[in-house]
């Protein structure tokens, strides 16, 4: 502040206007460049930082290796983040890990699978004729409002406790999202389309194939991403309910054991898996729309 | 023919003669007679150009002819040709199509690309088929669309104030580029505009639509380089401006 000496004088005389002043006088001799710089933001969200989404759970991983190691975090609370790396190799080195993932994935995927090929099929029905919409979106809306993992008494009542009823659990689940936004994006293609399309005296096939599916395609891609977390949600529960594999068993195994090492190791698995498949969908989504020009691009 | 529904006599146009043929034609939507008993004519290869003030019907004429009014309530004879091609105030692209498939949209044919090639190199936009709409100036978006317009072959062009969300010097260009199409294709056009100089630039004859029906039809006979400034020019434009209830100073 001594260097510029006539403001600063200024900012001690006039003291409740200070902090203005001080800062004006701070700023003099940066010179233009750097208010051109502030005159130049943008109202996007700016530039990436590299590996910026890293920041978060760096840090979360931080403090649970800060606490474990200090002992503030008691082990047979949470396991050591060590801890949890050597028994997920001891787990991988005798693959009871391996074949618990597999028989998830397997579960959750053809759930998901299900799940997609309903909701699909009964959004183009209810999004594509006025009779369909009628006789679907009711019970599917009615479907919404009750959580799918509430259906899970009646769906072991009729299925038993077996592998057919985890999957439809899991395909009831993932079916939901899906057929709300797809329904909704076809229900919401832009009117002077339609117009378009009346004009170049398009067939109704060929105005499906080139304006309505294309259209809906965002929509069922958005409901694509809840629905591969739905499917993942609809997992873990259903492998609460007598699994005798799969990450879900191996995590129940450890409660009883209490062995919370192994319960981390699950908790990761299913986030590795989450994550994985949502960036999945992420990728075919970029693919897929790359004719739009969105902020976060 | 275009399916024309409401209430519509639909005839055949007699060959060489009229494009288009309107007579009493009225459409109301509730309370509201937006055309009341409009009677015009298009000759083939004619270009017409409507001027009308907001709300005097030329939109809900276009749309007529277009065969897009399902839900207005109408009765009048109208016959428009087979092809009928729109160009929109919006370029109307999908934005999901490269430019090209934009053009091809609904065209059939194993020629079919390499028409539009030709109708995109037409509008100056040779090279571009396979941008995205979203990469182009608003320009170009409203070229894209006169090509997708010509690319048919239509005999007869309806034209909603296409040119009437750019900036002047585009829409001056555009101008230019609409006349060369149209001298080449020989379709019957029918521009609607809100600007006056704009019809007398392009037009061969300019209708002014008030109150639901055509309140003035005015040949444009000027020498071919139409330039304002010029006389009979200026005559022109202010009895057009008058019809359409502007007051124009005196002297």
């Amino acid at each position: 502040m001594n260097t510029h000496t006539t403001e600063s004088t200024n900012a001690t005389d006039t003291t409740g206007r200070r902090p203005a002043l001080v800062r004006a006088a701070k700023d003099a001799p940066v010179s233009r460049t750097a208010r051109r710089g502030l005159a130049r933001r943008r109202l996007g969200p700016g530039l990436p930082i590299p590996y910026g989404r890293a920041i978060g759970p760096v840090l979360l991983l931080a403090i649970w290796s800060a606490g474990s190691a200090t002992g503030l975090i008691d082990p047979r609370n949470l396991s050591a983040p060590w801890t949890v790396v050597t028994t997920a190799g001891d787990l991988i080195a005798d693959g009871r890990l391996q074949s618990n993932v597999w028989t998830s994935a397997v579960r959750a995927l053809s759930g998901l699978a299900y799940g997609v090929a309903a909701g699909l099929v009964l959004a183009l029905i209810a999004g594509l004729s006025r009779l369909g919409e009628g006789l679907i979106d009711g019970p599917v809306q009615i479907k919404r409002s009750i959580p799918s993992l509430a259906l899970i008494p009646l769906l072991i009542l009729w299925f038993g406790i077996g592998e057919s009823m985890k999957v439809i659990t899991i395909a009831l689940g993932a079916l939901v999202p899906i057929y709300i936004h797809t329904h909704n994006a076809l229900r919401t293609i832009d009117s002077r389309y339609v117009e378009l399309a009346e004009t170049l005296g398009l067939s109704r096939p060929r105005f499906l194939l080139h304006i309505v599916l294309p259209g809906a395609l965002p929509g069922f891609l958005l409901g694509m991403r809840f629905a591969v977390t739905a499917s993942w949600l609809a997992l873990a529960v259903v492998e609460q309910v007598n699994a005798t594999s799969g990450i879900g068993y191996m995590m129940g195994l450890a409660r009883t054991y209490g062995q919370t090492d192994i319960i981390i190791v699950g908790l990761v698995v299913y986030g590795l898996l989450g994550l994985l498949s949502d960036g999945l969908v992420r990728l075919v989504e970029r693919k897929a729309l790359s004719w739009r020009r969105t902020l976060a691009d | 023919m275009a399916a024309h529904t409401g209430g519509l006599t639909a005839t055949v146009p007699e060959t060489g003669t009229a494009a288009v043929r309107i007579s009493g034609l009225v459409r109301a939507f509730g309370e509201r007679r937006v055309l009341d008993g409009l009677d015009l004519s298009l000759r083939a290869g004619e270009f017409v150009a409507m001027l009308g003030r907001s709300g005097s019907g030329k939109s809900t004429l276009l749309r007529a002819l277009a065969g897009l009014d399902h839900d207005a309530g109408g009765e009048g004879e109208l016959s428009a040709p087979d092809h009928v091609s729109v160009v929109f105030q919006d370029a109307r692209l999908l934005p999901w199509k490269r430019v090209l498939a934009n053009v091809t949209l609904g065209l059939s044919g194993a020629d079919a690309q390499e028409r539009a090639r030709t109708a995109l190199a037409e509008v100056g936009l040779a090279g571009r088929e396979d941008a995205w709409p979203v990469e182009l100036s608003g320009g170009e978006q409203q070229r894209v669309s006169l090509a997708r317009s010509l690319v048919r072959e239509p005999q007869l062009l309806l034209a909603d104030e296409p040119f009437g969300a750019l900036d002047a010097l585009t829409r001056a260009r555009m101008h230019t580029l609409l006349a060369r199409l149209y001298e080449r294709h020989r379709p019957a056009v029918l521009l609607v505009t809100h600007d006056v100089d704009e019809a007398i630039a392009l037009a061969d004859r300019v209708v002014v639509l008030d109150g639901g029906h055509i309140a003035a039809d005015l040949p444009v006979d000027l020498a071919a380089p139409r330039r304002p400034g010029t006389p009979e020019y200026a005559v022109l434009r202010e009895r057009l401006l008058v019809r359409l209830g502007v007051e124009v100073p005196s002297g």
